[in-house]
């Protein structure tokens, strides 16, 4: 038999690691893309004195890629110091879980997020973070970097593909260098309006395609 | 049931993506690849040129008749896609000067019809996109409402690829006719199965195919009732009375015409009740699942269910490993990422077609198949619900 994905993969996905909830959870997130709909929920327990994850589990409403990368990046996490759990990559997981196909990037970056945000939220709670920023084009630049343009599996600002963002008075605009009739122009625009639309600041964002 | 014996089998549900072709197709080609492999020539021709000429005819005639229309009405292509793409800027080429650049289609049909209507718009064409309702029917008021003087083509599918629901395609060819406008009708899933009279039915072109009756893929037709107006549009030769040009592809209008031959009412019936007993199953096994499309209005081969809080990728993964080919119209499993415009188009959310899976059913099949796929895919849905963050509230509610 040919499956599209690698023996690790299948393994996690057959037998997902830590799946479910934490009652009483320290820190939460749900992630989902509304361009793929896949959803990924994260749940964590902290070791206040050692900052470090005590548990962690995940639910997953989504594609093999989706489900393989909640359970890896629960393995991954499991006893890391918060920071060190923030920084694990979507590179990392796919790594660790033998490569995972470029077009399921965006799938399976929910995961990595989904932990990032649960690791957030514990922070917000416990007033571990510091006073709100202001959006700059820097910070927009910045969350786009999760967006992954479903060919090359690379984000759209590494591969040059945002030509220009423009911040003024809550409105975000963002050039993007693709045909409007590209293949993936739906999914990109869905992406990034769901990056930037959460900022406390913007009010409205309007994403634009190169002829 | 170990894990090895689990993919020791192949249950192949996914009959409208392909069929396996019939040991008896093949064994109707075969002489037209090794013994007559000549080009069709005409009556003044080499002998071999002359029976090969004679096989076409006679494969013409069959496929024509199936559709109650005449042999010259008939011409073979290369398959569904280049049919409907030959019909629509056929039509559109040859009445965009003389009458309007006006077309008007669902906005259900299958990528053959639906993009090229999307190429002719690049073109400057107007086209319309008609609404269907929760179960997939076309709005026949807004069809109504929709016709002008500058309308030249309506194209309108006679069965859904992926929901499997039938059109009424009298109603539709009753008004194009009295509105002169003209109908074609996508009948790739329909043809052979669905009885399409062009004696009783006003439709001006047919698009049919074998690849979904286990005749040879590559292989197909479009029926042209005499005098509708359409430009040649792949030139060359003067081949299927000069409306397309190539060498023609004998051993598979051959394997075509065995093709039609081979479908009975019988075996369709027998489709229809692996189909039922199927749908009847699974909504009545597996909790939250809805069907798309209507009961009774559909393929007879046809089932598409969305199981809700699952997504379809996972479940296909499962179900092949498990030995089962069945597809999705979930964005994770298409190529271009997109959820099914099927699904979205009867006003389902973006959810339904996430969990929606469909099984085709072919000459191939048992009723046991059917019992296996039902008994799998409930533990498949039942595993991933367990990790769904969704659904958990409903079940809570049930219990």
């Amino acid at each position: 038999m040919k499956f599209p994905y690698t023996d690790i993969v299948l393994e996690h996905f057959r037998h997902p690691r830590n799946v479910g909830k934490i009652e009483n959870p320290d820190g939460k997130a749900t992630e989902g893309s509304p361009a793929c709909g896949d959803m990924v929920s994260v749940y964590i327990k902290v070791e206040p004195k050692t900052n470090t994850i005590a548990d962690v589990k995940f639910e997953s409403y989504g594609c093999a890629s989706n489900i393989a990368t909640g359970s890896i990046i629960t393995e991954l996490a499991k006893g890391k110091t918060l920071d060190e759990a923030k920084n694990i990559t979507w590179k990392e997981a796919s790594e660790a879980l033998g490569g995972l196909p470029k077009i399921k990037a965006h799938c399976s970056v929910l995961a990595v997020e989904g932990l990032r945000s649960a690791i957030q939220n514990y922070e917000e709670r416990h007033g571990l973070v510091k006073e709100k920023k202001p959006t700059t084009v820097e910070v927009v630049r910045q969350r786009l970097r999760k967006v992954i343009n479903p060919l090359t599996g690379l984000n759209v600002v590494r591969t040059n593909l945002v030509q220009d963002i423009k911040v003024k008075d809550g409105t975000v605009r963002v050039l993007v260098d693709l045909p409007r009739d590209h293949q993936f122009v739906h999914n990109i625009k869905d992406e990034i309006l769901e990056k930037i639309e959460p900022l406390w600041d913007v009010k409205e964002v309007v994403v634009e395609f190169t002829e | 049931m170990t894990e090895e014996e689990m993919v020791d089998r192949l249950i192949y549900l996914d009959n409208a993506a392909a069929t396996r072709l019939d040991e008896r197709v093949l064994e109707a080609m075969r002489p037209y690849l090794f013994d007559t492999y000549a080009v069709a020539t005409s009556e003044f021709g080499y002998s071999q040129g002359i029976e090969a000429r004679e096989a076409l005819d006679e494969a013409r005639e069959a496929l024509a008749n199936a559709l109650g229309a005449a042999p010259e009405e008939f011409i073979f292509t290369s398959g569904s896609t280049e049919s409907s793409n030959i019909a629509l800027k056929g039509v559109a080429l040859a009445l965009s000067k003389k009458k309007g650049k006006h077309i008007i289609v669902s906005k259900i049909e299958d990528f053959p019809v639906l993009h090229s209507a999307q190429a002719l718009e690049k073109q400057g064409f107007q086209v319309t996109y008609l609404d269907v309702d929760g179960e997939g029917f076309v709005d026949l008021d807004q069809l109504r409402d929709s016709i002008s003087n500058e309308t030249i083509l309506v194209s309108i599918q006679h069965a859904n690829q992926e929901i499997g629901t039938i059109q009424d395609i009298e109603a539709v060819g009753g008004i194009c006719r009295e509105r002169e406008v003209l109908f074609h009708t996508d009948a790739t899933h329909t043809f052979t199965r669905v009885p399409l009279d062009m004696k009783k039915i006003a439709v001006d072109l047919v698009t049919v195919s074998a690849h979904t009756i286990h005749g040879p893929r590559g292989t197909g037709g479009l029926c042209i009732r005499q005098g509708t107006q359409i430009a040649k549009w792949m030139d060359g030769g003067f081949q299927e009375f000069n409306l397309r040009a190539g060498l023609e592809n004998i051993p598979g209008a051959v394997g075509f015409a065995k093709a039609v031959e081979l479908v009975t009412p019988k075996e369709t019936k027998r489709l229809q009740e692996m189909r039922d007993h199927l749908i009847d199953r699974m909504l009545a096994e597996i909790p939250h699942s809805t069907l798309n499309g209507h009961r009774r209005k559909r393929l007879p081969q046809n089932a598409n269910i969305t199981f809700h809080f699952v997504e379809g990728e996972s479940m296909t993964l499962h179900l092949d490993m498990r030995g089962f080919a069945v597809s999705t119209g979930s964005a994770c499993f298409s190529r271009s990422l997109e959820a099914s415009h099927v699904i979205t188009g009867i006003g389902g959310d973006h959810e339904r077609a996430h969990g929606s899976i469909r099984f085709t059913f072919g000459r191939y099949n048992t009723v046991g198949d059917v019992d296996a796929v039902v008994q799998v895919l409930a533990e498949t849905v039942e595993e991933l619900r367990s990790i769904s963050p969704l659904g958990k509230n409903e079940e809570k509610e049930e219990a």
